[in-house]
């Protein structure tokens, strides 16, 4: 596991001296923003094992309340984003509480409904600007003292706040919860006759994953200044689960590499392919499901593993 | 409550499946302190009593009553946490966690933080202590950092035990605990379920005819849903209608392993 330690401490370097060394804050910004989304989504998919089809909901929830919160009403952003995470939460929980009973493509088809309720309830509302979303929203002070407007003061920012959910995940999958949400999904009838009511683990798990996916959404509005119908949209669910599963599902890495890439393909091919990047996404998710499993991570985890087991 | 009254009793009850009846009017009274066997044929309808007992499934009609409460209606975690709990025909462990974290997930519970998640994992530690006893209680104590999933399969039905005495049950259920088991192994599962009897009720289904006359103080036989005979071992297999279920004819008397 040292060569792990080595890894992280490279990225970690590479993250503090990103704007330092000519990487656009912006790009980095949105890969950040799409690695919590995935980081959160993995908690859900890898770690309780539900897969949601429906996560666009709570990420563009939490993006338009914050939009609207800081254009309209001029909250500071930290507080707007709470506003986010807090309505990502309790709409988590209403969807949760009618799905969580549900298992595998039932639970799916759910989220997926209340999802597409969701996306028609954000075109028609005055509030959240029809067909043209939010514009123009402004980052606005930190703590109402410090400017966000400069790139590279957000970007620490979301560096911050980034480094602050992958430890959180990290916690909650080693904490005492973390232990009852394995046990079911080893062996979830076992978990129930030893006394705990699974479906309130998992509706925890799922609100949780809801929060940090608005936090993911809340602070996309602040970097982009905007929130529209594409943030809400079902092919930002299915999305996150691509980059969940390339990078690799239940991994702690995986989703972080599996944005990454997502975003750097998005972003490097799209004015030289057009709209042939969302096929050239797709083969790579093809080859992925076909030949690696597990996703990057996944797979090289298993390789040294195996290399440490013969050595 | 007087010691006297039975610690679980059902009352005529009965589990319809889509125009099939697999319990049909089950009326049981197990006596505190004692173990209690259930058997019959396959398809008797034993395993669908358990899970109307531990509330897998909920029945057609009819009560349960433990230490004299009403427990038809509960939920089945519920019902674990009153102090009945199961073990499962096929060995139910947690296959990618240490032997000793399969153990220790039974015990956290009365630890009173698994909803925290914002908790180190280490906080877990001050259950290893008793973990290793209840380990050690079943000869598992050299295995407590092996991966469940490497365990030999007589070794996991141990560790299912000892999860399962983990929860400190009032009334313990284990489904076939001896069940695709070697000699060896069926002799030493067997004195465990006898060391785990003290200061508790069991109630099991078994097909090892010797393990059930060996430690066995009250059997009831099931057939196609209902209750067919109780009583003792020699009681039992002397019943002609028993015999009858068992062998398809009286001639022969009940005899050994099934």
């Amino acid at each position: 596991m040292r060569l792990t330690t080595y890894v992280y401490i490279a990225l970690a370097a590479l993250a503090v001296l990103a704007p330092l060394i000519g990487l656009y804050p912006v790009f980095v910004m949105k890969l950040l923003c799409f690695a919590i989304f995935a980081c959160a989504f993995n908690l859900l998919l890898g770690y309780t094992g539900l897969l949601s089809f429906g996560h666009a909901a709570y990420f563009g929830a939490a993006a338009y309340t914050t939009g609207y919160l800081v254009k309209t009403l001029h909250w500071t952003p930290e507080v707007a984003i709470l506003g986010g995470m807090a309505l990502a939460a309790f709409s988590g929980l209403i969807v949760g509480a009618m799905a969580i009973r549900r298992q595998g493509i039932y639970f799916a088809m759910i989220t997926l409904a209340l999802a597409q309720m969701l996306y028609f309830v954000c075109l028609q509302l005055k509030l959240t600007g029809g067909e043209d979303g939010l514009q123009g929203v402004p980052r606005g002070n930190l703590f109402g003292m410090l400017s966000l407007s400069n790139d590279t003061t957000m970007y620490y920012f979301v560096l911050a706040l980034f480094v602050t959910v992958f430890l959180l995940i990290r916690r909650i999958v080693h904490s005492p919860f973390g232990q009852i949400l394995k046990a079911i999904r080893e062996n979830e009838p076992r978990a129930v006759s030893l006394g705990y009511d699974v479906e309130r683990y998992k509706l925890l798990a799922f609100v949780l994953s809801t929060t940090l996916a608005g936090l993911a959404g809340s602070l996309k509005t602040l970097v982009f200044g905007f929130a529209t119908l594409s943030d809400v949209h079902w092919s930002m669910s299915g999305e996150v689960i691509l980059m969940t599963l390339l990078g690799g599902v239940g991994t702690f890495f995986g989703p972080v590499l599996g944005a990454g890439i997502v975003v750097a393909l998005q972003d490097n091919l799209a004015d030289k392919v057009g709209s042939w990047v969302s096929v050239i996404i797709g083969a790579i998710f093809v080859v992925c499901v076909m030949a690696f499993r597990r996703g990057l991570v996944g797979e090289a985890q298993a390789f040294f593993g195996r290399k440490k087991k013969t050595a | 409550m007087n010691a006297n009254d039975p610690i679980l009793e059902t009352l005529n009850l009965v589990k319809e499946f889509k125009g099939f009846v697999a319990v049909n009017g089950v009326s049981l009274k197990l006596k505190r302190g004692s173990i209690h066997a259930l058997i019959g044929p396959n398809g008797a309808g034993k395993t669908t009593v358990f899970n109307l007992l531990t509330k897998f499934l909920a029945p057609s009609s009819g009560m349960i009553f433990f230490n004299g409460v009403d427990i038809t209606g509960e939920r089945p975690a519920q019902t674990a946490r009153r102090g009945i709990v199961r073990s499962f025909q096929i060995s139910a462990v947690f296959p990618h966690m240490s032997v000793l974290e399969n153990v220790r997930v039974a015990l956290q519970r009365r630890l009173g933080n698994s909803y925290r998640f914002w908790q180190p994992e280490n906080s877990l530690l001050q259950l290893n202590e008793h973990a290793m006893a209840l380990l050690a209680d079943v000869g598992l104590e050299t295995f407590a950092d092996t991966l469940t999933v490497e365990l030999p399969y007589g070794r996991k039905r141990a560790l299912e035990l000892a999860t399962t005495l983990a929860t400190e049950p009032e009334l313990m259920l284990l489904d076939e605990p001896t069940q695709g088991m070697g000699h060896e192994d069926v002799h030493r599962v067997t004195e465990m379920i006898r060391k785990a009897a003290v200061n508790r009720t069991i109630l099991m289904v078994e097909h090892n005819m010797s393990v059930v006359s060996s430690i066995a103080d009250t059997i009831t036989v099931m057939q196609r849903g209902s209750v067919i005979a109780e009583g003792s071992y020699a009681e039992v297999s002397a019943n002609p209608q028993v015999i009858e279920a068992y062998m398809g004819t009286t001639d022969t008397a009940l005899q050994g392993a099934h």
